[in-house]
């Protein structure tokens, strides 16, 4: 049984097509990576796995089961902003999660059960690199670390799914590279389905299994307004690595194709 | 030669310059009160600084012949328990309010034009309403409080719920968070700073529509012994009362902020925060 399964989904804004045909099976730790041009629909992909969204026809299941009508902690996700709580410390941040589960009232945890979860956070913490710097306010952290506590407290939850939104959009080539490495060593612990947008070709590439090539047909085209699909769904062979694992010749051509 | 804008005075600089426009203005004052003594001994307008402070010591230290009270402190304290009651009253409600309508969204389409159109409604003009409903002892002087600044701080904190980023409250929901949770630990301590800020603006609303209501109708208060006296021009009390009235508003804001900077430390210092 596969972990996602979309059938026939499409989403319409306004009555205006953004997604449409969207069919595609993904089984349980799979890292798909999403590619496409600006403003052809990876975000509201993304927001309907999320149930951020509703498609507009078609259905999403999760492990078999139709996905849940609003956002739960089955779901895990990371955004290229506003991913973490400006209010709370790094640890807080962590903690939160657990302490909505575990406490349904007071929505945090006290005495003995605080000190154990927060053992349990710093575990996370220690995992992105973050444990020296536990108890600063986010604005203290640099855009690579607000983002590896975004994941920590992403991942605390042990989602099912996490859905990453440019997750790396804002940083700089070598924050970026050590994002990689983190990504692909707490995927690979922790066996998670992983669906992550980017711009960036390479990086879509060389981190997923599976890379979903989103396309809008050809302006010429007469079904031009019926909005973008997944043209390119590309099972990689190998487990991923830093290595090229596809040809330069067909990854330009994918390059045109998706930038053209 | 450098443009203005990039002047800037040293602290101590900017300490003296900051007190030069009070020292003038006492200057003034005491010019004229002397000018006007000189030509009219009795001249009650100005009056001097040693009769302010005959006046100071008999309202502060001495015991009314009549009543057997400190009449400054009596006056104070029935002024600020108004105040207090009125304003911790419209915070609750501003608060409770702005939370619910900003971001529920059946609360926001029942109450949402309710609260903007009772907004609109001047408070003074309901005044006599309260007096003749409530009668004229301190609801009613609270309750206009209450009127006057309530609905401002139900808008204001609703707007900055619904500024909130939506990613946050998706994210809270991905944490498992139910819509209590997320009031408690998501929306409740981001909108603290906005809360201060809005009861420290409120300050002054708070104090004018308390002096309306006392001037009106009462048997103590800050208010009422300032449109008591006004009748025998008695300067030399109505001066003192101005001036610890503004003392005690800025003490109230000073102690606002106090606690923000306490209560938010992130809101302070995050550089980072849109
Ligand atoms: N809430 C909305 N209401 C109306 N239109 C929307 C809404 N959200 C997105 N759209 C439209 O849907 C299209 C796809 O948007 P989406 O954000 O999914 O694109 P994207 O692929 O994520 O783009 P980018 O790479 O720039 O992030 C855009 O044309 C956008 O204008
Ligand atoms: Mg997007």
């Amino acid at each position: 049984m596969s972990a996602v399964t979309i059938r026939n989904v499409a989403k319409l804004y306004d009555g205006v097509p953004v997604l449409r045909d969207i069919n595609i099976a993904v089984d349980a730790g799979e890292f798909c990576t999403v590619v496409g041009a600006s403003g052809c629909g990876k975000s509201t992909f993304l927001r309907m796995l999320l149930s951020e969204e509703r498609p507009s026809s078609g259905e999403i299941r999760i492990d078999g089961e139709p996905v849940a009508p609003e956002p739960g902690p089955d779901r895990g996700v990371v955004y290229q902003r506003y991913s973490v709580f400006p209010h709370l410390t790094v640890l807080q941040n962590v903690m939160l999660g657990p302490g909505f589960l575990r406490a349904p009232f007071m929505a945090r945890l006290f005495g003995a059960k605080a000190r154990a979860l927060r053992k349990e956070a710093m575990q996370y913490l220690d995992a992105v690199g973050l444990a020296a710097v536990c108890d600063q306010y986010p604005a203290a952290l640099s855009g690579g670390m607000q983002q590896r506590l975004a994941i920590a407290q992403a991942l605390i939850m042990r989602p099912k799914l996490l859905l990453l939104d440019e997750p790396f959009g804002a940083l700089d080539p070598g924050t970026r590279k050590d994002m990689h490495e983190l990504l692909r060593r707490l995927w690979r612990d922790s066996g998670m389905t992983v669906f992550m947008v980017t711009h960036d070709l390479q990086e879509g590439f060389s981190l997923g299994t599976r890379v979903l090539v989103f396309d809008k047909p050809p302006l010429s085209d007469a079904s031009a307004a019926r909005g973008a699909t997944i043209t390119y769904d590309l099972q990689l062979k190998r487990r991923p690595s830093a290595d090229a694992i596809w040809g330069p010749a067909h990854f330009k051509e994918i390059q045109e194709n998706v930038q053209g | 030669m450098r443009r203005i804008i990039n002047w800037h005075p040293s602290r101590a600089g900017a300490f003296m310059l900051g007190a030069v426009p009070f020292i003038l203005l006492i200057v003034l004052y005491l010019i004229f009160s002397d000018l006007r003594l000189a030509a009219n001994p009795n001249d009650k307008l100005l009056p001097a600084p040693g009769r302010i402070w005959d006046t100071i010591v008999r309202l502060a230290m001495v015991e009314d012949r009549r009543s057997g009270a400190i009449l400054l402190w009596r006056d104070t304290g029935a002024s600020l328990m108004r105040l207090f009651i009125g304003l911790a009253a419209a915070t609750l409600a501003g608060l409770c309010v702005g939370i619910a309508t900003g971001l529920i969204p059946y609360m926001r389409s029942t109450f949402g034009p309710l609260i903007a159109i009772v907004s609109m409604v001047p408070p003074m003009a309901v005044l006599p309403i309260l007096f003749i409903v409530l009668g004229l002892g301190e609801v009613a002087k609270i309750v206009l409080i209450i009127i006057g600044v309530a609905p401002f701080l139900m808008r204001d904190l609703a707007i900055r719920v619904s500024e909130l980023p939506r990613a946050q409250l998706v994210k809270a929901q991905t944490l498992a968070a139910s819509s209590w949770q997320i009031v408690l630990r998501v929306v409740l301590p981001q909108i603290m700073p906005r809360l201060i800020d809005g009861v420290r603006l409120s300050l002054g609303p708070a104090w004018l529509f308390l002096i309306a209501a006392e001037a009106i109708a009462a048997t103590e208060g800050l208010g009422y012994r300032i449109f008591l006296v006004r009748r025998y021009l008695a300067m030399d009390v109505i001066l003192p009362y101005v001036v610890w009235i503004t003392l005690l508003a800025f003490a109230m804001d000073y102690l606002l902020r106090l606690l923000k900077r306490i209560i938010c430390p992130w809101a302070s210092d995050g550089a980072s925060r849109r």
